[in-house]
């Protein structure tokens, strides 16, 4: 059984215009996916897709205008929509732990790591404030902290990007999570860092059985940090599948212009157009949602497509998914 | 980019032994740049990389003009910068222009962009209002803004479209140079793929020289002919594009492009991991700025700063400041960490 399994989640963003209008932007569409335990699950997808609004909603983080309207996210079995409060609380952090996507912005500055690797233990568990320490220097260790026991006392404004990161992640990690949730955990590092932070995250996964969801619009890291890879637009899921799969046989009109669009495979001068906006989610078109931006879209693309299983475990959502499967990019 | 690098053309740019420092408290000084050489020739594009911390963007500033060097000098031209007094340095901004990173900041956010797009047209050359409008429109086309959206505030544009603004901008006053400091890497993928798209067009039509300062590698490798790899405000190496990717020399270089990650699960990559960070520009070691890290140093790589010479049966203009080349012990031949492809 799938570790975590979100099931038609929708989420809304509620306001009122100057006439008190109610107008309902519809940010997530029924979004359906699982992580396994000892899986690396990528969700990309361009800005304004959902991908952090996805992660969100999932740990409960929503705050008004926000508001999720549907859905069950079952996390071993139980649905964490319907807990209260305090059991929602308690489990973040400790069973669901999440690295936002910048690290200068998530830790307290006026505390030392050390007392914030502290904290997050005491919190969600009876620990000896020695055990604590210890368990917090070895975590520093693993995480690849070089001097981790003076480290300790460092401030949050002492440490680098690369640095800064690791911290948060080891403060993710400390409590023992089952998923982890990394919201753009690489984004502005420079590459070397990257690798050894996304190395550290694998490593973690696979050692610890544990699941991890990565948000990025790197396909890189998709492609050599994920088993399976959720590609999102507008509020929805376009295609899903292995990365093997998805990455060499895209099927949804939008990861295919995804993939073109990397500098590796772009040949400049083509005239070729790329992108466009998104659609308005205040007033979704009907149909499927990419139409417009489309260069297959049809007349049948007025009609919602629904998922196609082009191959075992890869589904697209597009009415023409199993013609274009074997077509070149 | 296809095409030879146009290495016999003049020089449109040639840094020369380029310093810069900066302050910091209790008397030291950062040394951000330290005796940078390049040229570019006229239309070249030549590609920056480094990770943050090297000194690219200082450079940017440097060749412009933006920022007075500690020591060494900046040709533009044929015109040596420093000698110019403000009046001449002022016409010859026309020449030179630069695109930012953040197109938001870059631009007056109570101003139309038509109006600021028209600002360096008012600025240095002597068209009248029409002949502005109608060059504004033509820029606006050339850079595939639709005229509709002249009328328009930053806020109501997209990054893309705000970074076509600023590009048009840069080319209004027909410049010989411009300098792009990370200007794909706000933007998401497809729209940053048009926005190179728009700048090899630029290239091609205007033959404009280009200065790209990125830390992407899969970007520079496209849109350059020519590669310069800085590592702590010193250039390591530098060579076309394609010779510097398929074969880089100096181990630093070698170790940055082994961490670039190809969009393409099928290329197996292995990686050369760095111990250790980046030293403090504040106290730079005396040899190879890169000794500390690099798994094959020497004695010698300690205590001496390596020349940028040239790679010894590799094609002329590839140059690389390593000692270990010549013996051919450059090579970090053993991959120490083999990536396990899901």
């Amino acid at each position: 059984m799938a570790l975590l399994s979100v099931e038609d989640l929708e989420t809304h963003f509620v306001s009122r215009n100057l006439d008190n209008e109610v107008l309902v932007a519809h940010a997530l569409n029924g979004v359906s996916f699982a992580v396994d335990r000892g899986q690396v699950l990528g969700l990309v997808g361009e800005t304004g897709a959902g991908k952090s609004l996805t992660a969100q909603s999932v740990m409960g983080l929503l705050r008004p205008p926000a508001l999720r309207v549907g859905g069950k996210a079952l996390f071993d079995g139980t649905d964490l929509f319907e807990l209260p409060t305090d059991t929602m609380n308690a489990m973040r952090g400790r069973d669901i732990a999440l690295v936002v996507q910048n690290p200068r912005t998530s830790l307290d500055p006026l505390t030392r790591i050390g007392d914030q690797l502290v904290r997050i233990q005491r919190v969600h568990r009876e620990i000896s404030l020695a055990d604590a320490r210890k368990r917090a220097i070895a975590m520093l260790d693993a995480v690849g902290i070089p001097e981790p026991k003076r480290r300790m006392r460092a401030w949050p404004h002492e440490l680098s990007g690369g640095m800064a990161q690791r911290v948060l992640i080891a403060m993710a990690l400390i409590n023992d999570p089952k998923l982890l949730i990394a919201d753009e955990p690489t984004t502005g590092l420079d590459v070397t860092v990257q690798a050894q932070i996304l190395d550290l995250l694998r490593d973690l996964v696979i050692d610890r059985d544990m699941a991890a969801i990565i948000i990025t619009h790197d396909l890189g890291v998709v492609a050599h940090y994920c088993d399976r890879v959720v590609v999102m637009f507008a509020g929805g899921i376009v295609e899903a599948g292995p990365v093997g799969a998805v990455f060499g046989q895209p099927c949804h009109p939008y990861t295919r212009a995804l993939l073109a669009a990397t500098p590796e495979r772009l040949a400049l001068g083509s005239g070729r157009r790329f992108g466009g906006p998104p659609p308005d989610l205040y007033n979704l078109p009907k149909g499927c949602h990419y139409r417009d931006r489309c260069g297959h879209a049809t007349e049948l693309c007025e009609q919602t497509p629904s998922f196609v299983t082009v191959a075992s475990d890869h589904d697209a959502r597009c009415h023409y998914a199993a013609s274009l499967k074997d077509q070149p990019l | 980019m296809s095409g030879p690098a146009k290495n016999t053309a003049r020089p449109v740019l040639l840094a020369r032994n380029l310093d810069k420092h900066f302050p910091a408290p209790e008397h030291q000084k950062i040394h951000a740049v330290n005796d940078v050489s390049f040229a570019i020739a006229e239309g070249e594009v030549l590609g920056m990389v480094g990770e943050s911390g090297s000194g690219k963007s200082t450079v940017g500033r440097l060749v412009l003009g933006l920022l007075p060097p500690t020591a060494g000098t900046v040709e533009f031209d044929g015109k040596d910068l420093a000698a110019l007094d403000a009046r001449q340095m002022r016409a010859s901004r026309a020449d030179m222009q630069m695109v930012f990173q953040d197109p938001w900041s870059a631009l007056n956010p109570r101003m139309a962009v038509g109006r600021q797009i028209a600002e360096p047209l008012l600025l240095h050359t002597k068209l009248d209002r029409s002949g502005r409008k109608a060059k504004v429109a033509e820029l606006a086309d050339r850079v595939r803004l639709p005229t509709t959206y002249l009328n328009r505030l930053p806020a109501d544009l997209s990054g893309g479209q705000l970074q076509r603004v600023c590009i048009a901008k840069a080319i209004a006053t027909e410049p010989k140079l411009i300098v792009l400091d990370e200007p794909t890497s706000s933007l998401d993928l497809s729209v940053r793929a048009g926005i190179l798209d728009l700048l090899a067009d630029l290239r091609r039509d205007l033959g404009v020289a280009m200065l790209f300062i990125s830390h992407d590698l899969g970007t520079v490798k496209l849109i350059s002919d020519r590669i310069v790899v800085l590592y702590l405000g010193t250039v390591v190496e530098e060579g076309a594009a394609d010779t510097l990717f398929d074969t880089p020399a100096h181990p630093y270089t070698q170790a940055l492009l082994s961490a670039h990650l190809p969009p393409d699960p099928a290329v197996k990559v292995q990686r050369h991991l760095l111990e250790g960070e980046v030293p403090s520009p504040i106290h730079l070691p005396p040899g190879c700025r890169f000794a500390g890290r690099c798994p094959l140093a020497i004695d010698p790589c300690r205590s001496a700063l390596p020349p940028l010479d040239s790679v010894p049966g590799d094609v002329a203009d590839h140059r690389a400041a390593c000692i270990r080349i010549a013996e051919g012990a450059n090579r970090l031949v053993q991959p120490q960490h083999q990536m396990a492809n899901p």
